[in-house]
């Protein structure tokens, strides 16, 4: 995906967090959460991201964001490198790219009320006079499903899923053109879950929105994406349209994780196999790839060499020494 | 999921359980604070109104009427120099008024300061504690004495040697819910929506501190009631022309054995002040009982 | 069935305490049975009272306020509502074993895992200690756990989630009982983690004969585990069934619903999710007669006005809901 025309574009993204004793560096060890990842999302498209615990796709979240600091790569937002911009310039670029948390209960000040909370946006950028902000929350209120004259309640006082949709009217608030979406109905019922996403689906219709959708539960990525990276330990190990990727995934890990989840009928049940061992940790990540330690089909090579991500004209791209593309 | 769906039902229904032992509990919660406020209040009064209720000039000397027990005429009885005890007790609950009050605000809105600063800038923070470390580390008396050693006594300069050693107590105090509250997911929403520092800071850092600050203003206003007292018995405290409670104790003192009325009444005023003062934090503290889901 | 079930609930109601007011009911009426090698799945969203259920077995309901309102829980027709204190004791951990959600806040972490296995046999067992670290041992083999002499002497942080919940099922397997009760116990994991531990149960289960209980609210491990499906809503049971008849043809709407909000792998992209609109209603908040028709599409008058019995609709299919009135009671 060229970055002509991608609304973000990140390239080579990392992030290390020194963990461990140590007074003065000494001793420290490095936590290797993300090590390299680059993507890029065209406007009005999900990226679905996954993975499991300890991947690092929470913190390509947060460092899209500058909400942590990367460590090195290149987050180009609507064309512009914001990477290296200061505090005070990069506050004026975020009107562009917003967030939805996962947990409805800590994401929102439980000082504030509702409708404070989704004022707070355009305060922060005097958007409008104070009547004219006023109507806007109505609006957005109206927008995701909540009736406005609940917006002098607290946020104890709503359910789990309409805390999630006031977080999501507080992020469209400011009209993004990108929304990073990490993990946000993980913490919520099923029945409630379904009215989130296909709220999340419609706006994206309405306004053009891209979504960086940030998940663990494939069900769920695959209804809503587009295209799917997945990620193991820092590092994108595949990536593909939608479709593709589940009815022919290429690497083995995707393999794994898709034979695990649970079928959706009993007449589907079958003796699989079952990826053995757990994740190894990220602060002391395996030599080469990274998978080779729980990989079925890992050779020497594997132990030795990390593979690239290599792709084919279809959008198919696999970090695998043995099932590259061409293969 | 199993976890929360039980507290979720006995949440559901604890607080109607409640209802029913909790009148007595209630009173019981309720009542001592309310006690202690009334009391505080009745002080605070009479140390206001003294001026006008006083039956006597405090410095008035009357050498005729030295060292008599309490009477008709002079409620208290007399010091040594025949001051009516009663009017300088009144009047020295204004010096500890004053002296109390002017601490608990001087060293909360410095340690917040301070405070804040250390949670937010770790680079500040490692300097900031250290120092502050080094204060905590010096005897809070030691500390005043020596502060007072250097200048002329004043009751400002009483005022100033008290707040000093109390500030890193809020400070800390102040730091710890910055850190925490900083981690907070809400914080980071906040960023992300172009929310600048000083709102930040004001709108959704602050708040947080006001409840355990407030509790803790009232335990520093009791503390530094009782310090200038020691100060003062000391005689490196308030200058011993005013009457404070400590100077009247300490001139008092000589005379313990044969009129212990000097002691006992500047004494028990002290006492009734600190302690409604305590048992106010302690109510304040338990109404502010975030868990009991009160909001400020 | 042929044979005696192993573990029956009977018309079982778990209420709070709530002083002078009526106790709140937070499970109704709820009655199964569980046979011998079975594993039945109670599936529900959060707030509708299967846990209590479970804990409910084991007499384990939050102290003072929650308790057993009425009906009886039969291990191998013994009421264990009316035994004593003394006798549940025995059965818990015994005859009847329980793991949770989340494996850290439900192993002790001052002892080692090794120890905390054993006490369990200890207790139940009276063997000599030396008896008890043998049995630890088999059992995390049993279980699969990599490296298990090492992991016999570790403590419960310097393990995995993965391995944690492993460790919970030795404890909860360590004396063989007829039942197993499973409160959510992959919800908590990796999906890749959770197919182990699911594969685990079911290999578990084949060899010990054990009874599963299994709760979730999650449909796709009712597929893979379950025999028998148990839908609750609200604190009553809404549906019951064979898992092939539950999901050929569920016919409460509330299963309907859920089945249709779920994203599956399979389903692709853009057609809308069912939602089911508003909430699980508060238990101290239910409404008059079906506890679910405020939601329902189907609802009728009758629906909001009369609480529906269940009726049998096929087999060994049951359902509470006016729409599906024909049909023998249940």
């Amino acid at each position: 995906m060229t970055g002509k025309t991608s609304v973000l574009d990140v390239q080579g993204l990392v992030k290390h967090y020194s963990v461990g004793r140590g007074l003065f560096g000494s001793g420290r060890r490095r936590l290797h959460a993300v090590d390299g990842v680059s993507f890029a999302i065209a406007p009005g498209e999900t990226l679905g991201l996954v993975g499991e615990s300890g991947c690092g796709k929470s913190t390509v979240g947060k460092a899209v964001l500058r909400l942590v600091e990367p460590t090195a790569g290149r987050i180009v937002l609507e064309g512009e490198d914001i990477t290296a911009l200061s505090r005070s310039a990069l506050i004026a670029k975020r009107r562009k790219m917003q967030v939805i948390f996962q947990d409805p209960y800590s994401s929102l000040n439980p000082r504030m009320t509702a409708g404070e909370i989704v004022q707070e946006p355009l305060i922060n950028f005097r958007i409008g006079t104070r009547a004219e902000q006023q109507e806007r929350v109505a609006a957005l209120f109206a927008r995701v499903g909540l009736r406005p004259d609940q917006r002098n309640n607290y946020p104890h006082e709503f359910s789990g899923g309409q805390r999630q949709r006031l977080g999501i009217a507080r992020a469209l608030a400011l009209g993004p053109s990108v929304v990073i979406a990490d993990e946000p109905v993980s913490a919520l019922d099923v029945s409630v879950q379904a009215q989130v996403i296909n709220l999340l689906m419609d706006l994206q219709e309405e306004y053009g929105l891209s979504y960086l959708f940030i998940a663990h539960d494939l069900g769920v990525v695959e209804h809503i994406s587009h295209r799917v990276a997945v990620m193991y330990l820092g590092k994108i190990v595949e990536t593909a349209p939608r479709d593709m990727l589940f009815a022919e995934p290429r690497h083995p890990y995707t393999e794994a994780l898709l034979a695990a989840v649970p079928v959706s009928h009993p007449r589907m049940r079958r003796r699989r196999v079952v990826l053995k061992g757990d994740v190894p940790s990220p602060i002391n990540p395996p030599s080469g790839c990274r998978f080779h330690t729980r990989c079925p089909i890992a050779v020497a090579r594997c132990r030795e060499e990390e593979p690239a991500l290599l792709g084919d004209s279809s959008g198919h791209s696999v970090a695998c020494h043995l099932r590259t593309p061409a293969n | 999921m199993a976890a929360s769906e039980v507290t979720a039902a006995t949440a559901a229904v604890a607080p109607t359980a409640r209802r029913r032992p909790s009148r007595l509990r209630r009173i019981r919660r309720y009542l001592l604070p309310a006690m202690g406020a009334v009391l505080l209040v009745i002080l605070i009064l009479s140390a206001l109104v003294a001026p006008w209720m006083a039956p006597y000039d405090p410095f008035e000397m009357n050498v005729v009427d030295r060292l008599l027990p309490p009477n008709e005429a002079y409620w208290f009885g007399t010091d040594a120099y025949g001051r009516d005890i009663f009017s300088r007790t009144l009047y020295g609950g204004r010096v500890s008024l004053v002296v109390g009050a002017s601490v608990a605000l001087a060293s909360t809105a410095i340690g917040l300061l301070i405070g804040v600063i250390a949670g937010y800038f770790r680079m500040a923070d490692a300097i900031l504690m250290r120092i502050m470390d080094g204060l905590m580390a010096i005897p809070g008396i030691l500390l005043a004495i020596g502060l007072m050693s250097l200048t002329r006594a004043s009751i400002w300069v009483v005022i100033v040697a008290i707040t000093i050693p109390e500030v890193p107590r809020v400070v800390r105090l102040v730091r710890s819910v910055v850190l925490s509250v900083r981690e907070q997911v809400y914080i980071q929403a906040a960023t992300a929506i172009g929310t600048r520092f000083p709102r930040l800071m004001v709108r959704h850092i602050l708040p947080s501190t006001f409840a355990p600050l407030i509790v803790q203003a009232t335990y520093i206003a009791a503390s530094a009631v009782l310090l200038e007292s020691y100060l003062s018995f000391l005689g490196v405290g308030t200058p011993p022309e005013i009457p404070s409670w400590g100077n009247i104790i300490a001139e008092g003192r000589l005379y313990v054995q044969i009129a212990f009325w000097n002691i006992l009444f500047p004494s028990i005023f002290l006492a009734l002040m600190v302690l409604s003062i305590n048992v106010l934090g302690d109510g304040l503290r338990d109404m502010l009982d975030p868990r009991l889901a009160r909001r400020l | 069935m042929a044979q005696e079930p192993v573990l029956a609930v009977e018309s079982l109601r778990v209420e709070f305490a709530t002083g002078d007011a009526p106790p709140v009911v937070a499970v109704s009426d709820m009655s199964f049975e569980v046979h011998r090698g079975e594993t039945l799945c109670i599936v529900g969203e959060s707030g509708c009272g299967k846990s209590l259920t479970a804990l409910s077995i084991l007499r384990l309901l939050p102290r003072p306020y929650g308790r057993i309102g009425a009906g009886r829980v039969l291990l191998d027709g013994r009421d264990l509502t009316t035994v004593s204190e003394a006798e549940i004791r025995a059965v818990r951990g015994r005859a009847i074993s329980m793991i949770f959600q989340e494996p850290m806040t439900s192993l002790n972490p001052v002892l080692t895992v090794g120890r905390q296995i054993a006490e369990t046999v200890m207790v139940h067992e009276g063997l000599s200690w030396q008896d008890c670290m043998d049995r630890a041992l088999e059992m995390l083999r049993q279980v699969r756990i990599p490296e298990p002499e090492r992991r016999l002497h570790e403590y419960p942080h310097q393990l995995s989630g993965g391995m944690r919940q492993r460790v919970m099922i030795a404890m909860a397997l360590a004396c063989r009982p007829r039942v197993l009760l499973a409160d959510e116990p992959t919800t908590a994991l990796d999906v890749t983690i959770q197919a182990q531990i699911l594969d685990l149960i079911r290999d578990l289960q084949q060899e010990t004969g054990a009874a599963v209980v299994l709760i979730t609210h999650d449909l796709g491990v009712v597929a893979e585990m379950a025999q028998r499906v148990l839908v609750m809503y609200a604190g009553s049971k809404v549906e019951e069934g064979s898992v092939e008849e539950i999901f050929d043809a569920p016919s409460h709407p509330y299963t309907r619903g859920l089945m249709a909000a779920m994203p599956h792998l399979g389903g692709g992209r853009g057609k809308r999710l069912n939602e089911i609109p508003g909430v699980v209603p508060a238990l101290d908040a239910r409404p008059p007669g079906c506890a679910f028709a405020p939601r329902c599409m189907q609802a009728v008058a009758r629906c909001h006005a009369e609480a529906p019995p269940l009726v049998q609709i096929g087999g060994t299919h049951t359902v509470a809901c006016w729409a599906h009135g024909q049909g023998a009671r249940a």
